[in-house]
């Protein structure tokens, strides 16, 4: 039969969902970190944001966590979502058992509760790594712009949809080891500027940035940041491609 | 209701280079400061010796199972690599040279992936914490890959130093009774788990970290993966118990060699 016709199926009782949520503040380190439980209605299409805002509106207005954009562009409210790095505003809590276990990110510096300062780190890591346009050419502002053919264009603005959210570094077991690691982030903005007609660095001075085992060398291929990213970024793709132009460096 | 969480205290931030060291425009550094080519270097080394000794598990898989053809096969194959077919009368030396290339290359490989295991209690512990937590399959891989070289290190060698010090004892029956008489089966059985697991995890890590089949080849070269140690492990086995079945029969008359039916007669000793 066409499904229009059907009469709809009375509406089950919305879940109770349990949010596990590891709370503790570094600013009163004598008391110890704690999971504290949650429970609430799960709504239709509700996300972890929102439900993390139900929480901190009805039930508990001291809870810490960080959103700016809940719509996955900001990059704020990454956190470990049952052990997994996400985007709190990006998973639907319909995805979830009901009972659902939140911690802030590892690696990064804690806040409080669920919010973590990766803005620090990867302020750190682009001064690093120099993310940014290096032009020896003077650029003159009255001359009409050399074009970019649309296909490139395309290619640095897929790499350039990166928000520095910090779930590839939370995902990343050489990171956990070895913090001095650049990370997918770092490694993927590499990438970009490698791409871009108007960085007028050459591989060689890439290498200096990447060119050993805090670089693109200690990625040891455990493709967590892969599996993770928010934005689906083809990370592995750009680690591979990076790793054998610089390899290809140790012999000229 | 308590749930118990790994939770890794927030890490101390850390200091990076100061912005106006890299502001400048960037020519080429002076060849004296030029970065060292090393990690480049070592990075493709540790590839490129598991690769060689992946290869070379392959091909001796293949050697040692003609077992499983016949006594008299695996004898021909055998002195096969003493080169009488080229030189005119068997060099076991020559056996005794490749065990020693490949356990050269067993130890540059050890020493190069080394590097990454996690370095003291720290590290040890913050990879744990983060495996348990992360639950992601090519990170628990990786720990098996771990743990599985480091046996290596120990089964491979004493089995190598077997086969460089003892060269000429390498036939059916002299092989059989190393497996059984010598008392060497745990020491295989061992062995071949760690060497066929290590070796399909290696492979497959090759392929993803150097992006040799393109981007989206991931399950399948898992798929590939897990056929590759299934195969061998099972191949090797079912060769293992050959041996073992060899060596018992065998075990009365332990020490004697193997005789080909043709030459039996001519060659007697």
């Amino acid at each position: 039969m066409i499904s229009i016709f059907r009469r709809p199926a009375s509406s089950p009782p919305p879940r109770r969902l349990t949010l596990d949520i590891l709370r503790y503040n570094p600013a009163e380190p004598e008391r110890a970190p704690t999971l504290q439980a949650f429970t609430i209605d799960e709504a239709e299409g509700m996300t972890l944001f929102i439900a993390l805002n139900e929480i901190r509106a009805h039930q508990d207005p001291s809870l810490q966590f960080d959103f700016v954009c809940r719509a996955g562009i900001c990059g704020s409210c990454a956190m470990l979502v049952d052990g997994r790095p996400a985007l709190a505003c990006r998973t639907l809590t319909r995805d979830l058992n009901s009972h659902i276990t939140l911690a802030p990110l590892p690696f990064f510096e804690l806040i409080g509760d669920l919010s973590v300062n990766t803005g620090q780190w990867m302020r750190g890591t682009a001064e690093r790594l120099q993310t940014w346009i290096h032009a020896v050419d003077r650029v003159s502002i009255d001359e009409i712009e050399a074009p970019m053919a649309p296909e490139l264009a395309e290619a640095i603005y897929e790499l350039d949809r990166c928000i520095e959210c910090g779930c590839c570094i939370a995902a990343c077991g050489t990171a956990q080891m070895r913090p001095d690691f650049v990370g997918a982030v770092g490694l993927n903005k590499i990438a970009r500027f490698r791409l871009d007609p108007r960085d007028q660095r050459s591989d060689e001075d890439f290498y200096e940035l990447i060119g050993d085992d805090s670089g693109v060398f200690g990625c040891m291929s455990l493709l967590g940041c892969h599996d993770v990213c928010p934005k689906q970024l083809s990370l592995q793709t750009q680690i591979a491609f990076l790793r054998r132009k610089m390899a290809r460096l140790g012999f000229d | 209701m308590s749930h118990s969480i790994d939770y890794t205290a927030p890490q101390p931030l850390r200091p990076s280079l100061p912005p106006d060291a890299a502001a400048l425009p960037t020519a080429h550094p002076p060849s004296s400061v030029r970065p060292s080519r090393w990690p480049a270097r070592l990075d493709l080394l540790q590839s490129l010796s598991g690769l060689l000794l992946a290869l070379f598990l392959i091909a001796h898989m293949a050697f040692v199972s003609t077992i499983l053809i016949s006594p008299q096969a695996f004898y021909t194959v055998a002195r096969f690599f003493e080169g009488a077919w080229l030189l005119g009368r068997p060099y076991p030396v020559l056996v005794s040279l490749v065990a020693a290339s490949i356990m050269a290359l067993l130890m540059l490989h050890a020493w190069l992936a080394m590097r990454k295991f996690p370095a003291g209690f720290r590290q040890y512990r913050a990879f744990i914490a983060h495996k348990n937590r992360l639950q992601h399959g090519d990170t628990s891989l990786w720990w098996l890959q771990v743990w599985t070289g480091f046996l290596l290190f120990f089964l491979a060698s004493i089995h190598l130093y077997d086969m460089l010090s003892q060269p000429e004892l390498i036939g059916p029956y002299a092989s059989a009774d190393r497996v059984w008489s010598g008392g060497l089966w745990p020491l295989y059985l061992l062995l071949l788990f760690s060497v066929e697991l290590h070796g399909g995890i290696g492979l497959y890590r090759l392929a993803v970290k150097w992006g040799l089949f393109g981007g989206k080849t991931r399950a399948r070269l898992h798929l590939a993966r897990h056929a590759f140690s299934a195969f061998f492990i099972t191949l090797g086995l079912v060769t293992l118990l050959a041996y073992i079945d060899l060596g018992r029969e065998h075990a009365p008359r332990a020490g004697e060699r193997y005789q080909p039916p043709s030459t039996s007669a001519s060659h007697h000793h």
